[in-house]
């Protein structure tokens, strides 16, 4: 197929629709909102729904109620409104229903503002929702690999019966970019017999339900099926990108589109003759721990750079077990990192000044 | 011998959990009576709240789906939207409707959604403990309004009905009681025009029942029953605010 220019919230769209996603539920929300708008428009041509929402929090539910009727089906917000959303992503993934949500990250905290930032890591790996819960984390870098992971989400989602986030700062949703579209590997998907699509009176009545009174129960529910679930999810879905990190002099940590402009300041190092590396999580979580086994003694120190004040630095310093030093470097508020700046830090490390 | 009564297929044989005068369990028979009648528990999704009724999915016999707090709306409007041809009901009470899920019935009405909510006005937080809900009575003691609750410091009781039957989406709202035989009966004929008015796809549709809560009144039940006769009807008055012309 062809590639077709396309703006990253309407990729993202289109990309759910080719996976058969047919509903959508969202509320308006900076800098989101042309992806809302494209389902409202396209959805109807392929006999779907598309429903505004009164709130985040409706719209997190009806994508609960949906999920749980068989369906695939999408919600997308930016920060403040994922946040809102946290209640309903806690209880999907309590009642194990597979959905995909898109953040389109803004700077915060609060009100914050409307450029691109990366500030909501602990957010969307940690979760605001409550409990012992997780979900899948997409960090796509380019509107390619955004459109590729978004289809493939729903395949994981309802591998797994979990919500799967793709995250990506507000440049993923803006930016436009040559993209086609490409058919995920082919998983084996489990059938849907546990959604409430009404009984005929062929079977028991099914339950979607995440209340275990029982804290015996409960346990189980926790330990036996999320916590199985979340094993096997790291062991087999961790995903990232590794460039030269083998016996680099420093390596450096970033996702998103942050990763790119890293990509540059690569770049200007090896012209100088210096040797560094770069790890680009595509899964935020599971976080991929195994990429940083490739370090050798020969590296001097790890840089994380994001744009947010350090986050996922928290998990670069888990990975990296205190093996080696690792240093932040960061913009925030809607502010990008400057390759040179970025230059700069990779030699005070190599330069012992750090 | 003949049979003159029969446990209604629409509940499962799961013993309530409701305390003893509680009349959730005869709103939960009502329910379950006419979604019998109407031929269509193979067809229908509920959708349970939380409070007193959060166990509502272990006792009517069809597809049920547990929401969040208030959100019962919102979800419900999630599955009618994937399968607008099941019947789909949301069960909730007043602290759950009435208070946390304000947004969500509003807007459920507004759209027009074509579910019923059944809504079980028992002026009072049962499951927590006896708290103040929107709903309580000027005068009402209960936990967090101790010395009786009053309109300077907490308003005046919410009137749901009235409040819904002014938003066009809203073509069916009923207020009926379940204190004795006769207003039973009435409530259940409420309740199946209400689920009619849905298998029509005429729009949205709501029956506020009120109900008792002894436990938390502290009264017996008896008492609890004379008690929303001479305490509630006045100020929650029974009655049909909107119905579609076509079930008239």
């Amino acid at each position: 197929m062809a590639k077709v220019l396309m703006k990253g919230n309407e990729a993202i769209g289109a990309a759910a629709i080719k996976a058969g996603c047919k509903y959508f539920f969202g509320y308006p929300i900076t800098p989101q909102n042309e992806l809302p708008e494209f389902m409202s428009r396209e959805l109807p041509k392929v006999d779907g729904c598309f429903v505004q929402a009164e709130s985040e929090v409706a719209a997190i539910n009806m994508v609960y109620g949906a999920a749980g009727a068989g369906v695939r089906v999408m919600t997308s917000s930016s920060s403040p409104g994922i946040a809102l959303k946290q209640e309903g992503i806690s209880y999907i993934a309590g009642a194990e229903l597979p959905c995909v949500i898109v953040n389109i990250v803004r700077g915060g905290p609060g009100l914050g503002g409307i450029q691109p930032a990366q500030s909501d890591y602990y957010q969307a790996t940690r979760g605001g929702g409550n409990g012992d819960y997780r979900h899948v984390v997409y960090a796509p870098a380019t509107i390619q690999e955004t459109v590729d992971l978004v289809m493939e989400s729903f395949d994981v989602a309802d591998q797994y019966r979990i919500p799967v986030m793709v995250i990506g700062d507000g440049m993923i949703g803006q930016m436009m970019e040559p993209v086609e579209f490409n058919e995920p590997k082919r998983r084996e998907l489990p059938s849907k017999e546990w959604a409430t699509d009404g009984t005929k009176g062929e079977r028991e009545p099914n339950i979607i339900n995440s209340l275990f009174i029982d804290p015996e129960e409960l346990e189980v529910h926790v330990n036996e099926r999320l916590e199985k679930k979340h094993a096997i999810i790291t062991e087999k879905e961790v995903r990232f990108e590794s460039y030269n990190v083998e016996d680099a002099d420093v390596v450096c940590v970033a996702y998103g589109t942050t990763s790119r402009i890293v990509k540059n300041a690569i770049a200007k190092c090896e012209e100088e003759g210096l040797k560094v590396g770069l790890i680009r999580p595509i899964t935020l979580w599971p976080f991929p721990d195994k990429a940083f086994e490739a370090i050798t003694d020969k590296t001097k120190g790890i840089l994380t750079v994001e744009m947010s004040t350090g986050q996922m630095i928290d998990d670069v310093k888990i990975a990296m077990n205190g093996r080696k030093p690792v240093y932040f470097h960061g913009r925030t508020g809607g502010m990008i990192p400057n390759p040179d700046d970025i230059v700069a830090e990779i030699k005070k490390i190599v330069g012992g000044e750090k | 011998m003949a049979l003159v009564f029969d446990r209604t297929k629409g509940l499962t044989d799961k013993i309530f959990h409701y305390c003893p005068g509680c009349t959730h369990g005869i709103i939960h028979r009502l329910v379950g009576e006419v979604l019998e009648e109407l031929d269509v528990l193979g067809d229908t999704i509920g959708v349970a709240p939380v409070g007193c009724s959060v166990f509502a999915y272990d006792y009517f016999n069809c597809d049920m789906h547990e929401a969040a707090h208030g959100r019962a709306p919102a979800v419900a409007t999630g599955i009618k939207r994937v399968r607008p041809d099941n019947v789909v009901f949301t069960y909730q009470g007043d602290g759950d409707l009435a208070s946390i899920g304000t947004a969500e019935i509003v807007h459920a009405a507004h759209r027009g959604e074509k579910i019923t909510t059944i809504f079980v006005n028992n002026a009072i937080y049962g499951m927590t403990g006896g708290q103040m809900a929107p709903t309580t009575l000027i005068g009402q003691k209960a936990t967090t309004s101790p010395y009786g609750r009053t309109k300077e410091h907490s308003g005046m009781p919410l009137k749901v009905s009235e409040m819904l039957s002014t938003i066009d989406g809203a073509v069916f709202v009923e207020r009926v009681s379940v204190h004795n035989a006769a207003n039973i009966r009435k409530a259940k004929k409420a309740i199946k025009k209400a689920f009619e008015v849905q298998l029509k796809g005429e729009g949205f549709g709501i029956v506020e029942v009120l109900s008792t809560c002894p436990t938390n009144w502290g009264m017996t039940p008896v008492e609890g029953l004379k008690w929303l006769e001479e305490n509630m009807l006045p100020y929650y008055p029974l009655g049909n605010f909107r119905t579609p012309q076509e079930v008239e």
